[in-house]
């Protein structure tokens, strides 16, 4: 692949707490559960086989595995960040299974906005899914963010990267 | 994540806490076309993870998504001489099997991200069971908690992250038997 287009990278001192991403609206199929599944070599059957999942798992319907909302996690953050953007951390907890036919809406808010002591900027942002009204899983995620234009938080190696 | 013991808790369980269990390494590297694939679920367009050029300026060569990090060490669905389901986190597959709790699912993650992975690294790891609450009680059944640390190296020994899992294992009333 050429001649990406790499997006403007968000600096830390443009970023504040309080500040709201970009929302990334996804409408969930069969598709969608079974293609992260498998590209996460996740081959446990609630996330391809529909009657495993409701009558041995008691849902209703094959639903998101856990790489694969990682997957989406990562995604919605870095589309933020751009590619200077390197996770340090991400904690989130599935309160209820994604299915097919649900929309999935995920947003997030910056909660804090810090420099570590080696001068590495730091981002965090407190994501939620939602499905509806209901709020399918939370995640917090510790994001690293350029300092400046000729900063990269990717060259941090050792010592001077503290996820 | 605090090492918790409960009383209810047999042995053969108490003694798996905190001690490293089943060390692996990969039987295959970790390649980009695969890593490919969990961008197109995600329709992830980060021109990190696709252009030789904008990866080479930023991390000095190509990377995989930080967030396939446990996908390289899943095993096959099926390989020659294997025998039944191939599981990757073992430890959860034996709380399930010890506590006679034959549903489960995952209810949080944590994964901490440290070197990249690049294309061509072994990923070895190891799984350290870390806590088994008490009997639970949730809308899917009745059941116990537990949360299981994974830590990843590449080839060269560097720590490339820290997953921890917390698992629900249940009994769901009226399930069909397990097969």
């Amino acid at each position: 692949m050429s001649n990406v287009t790499i997006p403007t990278p968000v600096l830390f001192p443009s970023v504040s707490v309080g500040d709201s991403l970009p929302e990334l609206a996804v409408d969930v199929t069969p598709t969608t559960v079974v293609l992260g599944a498998l590209a996460s070599r996740d081959w446990r059957p609630m996330h391809h086989d529909y009657k495993f999942a409701t009558e041995r798992n008691g849902v209703q319907d094959i639903f998101l595995n856990t790489p694969n909302q990682a997957a989406w996690f990562e995604r919605f953050i870095t589309d933020w960040t751009g590619p200077k953007g390197r996770l340090g951390r991400m904690k989130f907890r599935m309160k209820t299974s994604v299915f097919p036919g649900d929309r999935m809406v995920l947003s997030g808010t910056v909660t804090a906005v810090d420099t570590d002591d080696t001068g590495c900027g730091w981002a965090s942002i407190d994501v939620a899914l939602t499905v509806g009204e209901t709020v399918a899983s939370t995640c917090e995620v510790r994001v690293a963010v350029p300092v400046d234009e000729n900063d990269n938080p990717w060259s941090r190696t050792g010592d001077r990267w503290k996820p | 994540m605090s090492e918790n013991v409960n009383d209810d808790i047999p042995a053969s369980v108490t003694d798996m806490i905190g001690k490293p269990m089943y060390p692996e390494t990969a039987s295959f590297p970790v390649e980009r076309s695969y890593g490919y694939n969990t961008l197109a679920a995600t329709q992830n367009g980060n021109p990190l993870l696709w252009d030789d050029e904008v990866a080479d300026e930023l991390t000095g060569g190509m990377i995989v998504a930080p967030t396939t990090l446990s996908l390289w060490m899943r095993p096959h669905f099926w390989e020659p001489g294997a025998q039944g389901e191939q599981v990757a986190l073992k430890v959860h597959f034996d709380l399930k099997r010890i506590f006679g709790l034959p549903e489960a699912v995952m209810t949080d993650n944590t994964i901490i991200f440290y070197d990249p992975v690049r294309p061509g690294d072994v990923i070895s790891n190891q799984q350290v069971l870390k806590s088994v609450s008490g009997p639970k009680t949730t809308k899917l059944g009745a059941g116990r908690f537990w949360v299981i640390d994974v830590e990843f190296h590449n080839q060269d020994g560097a720590l490339v992250g820290v997953e921890s899992y917390t698992g629900f294992g249940y009994n769901r009333p009226g399930a069909r038997e397990a097969k």
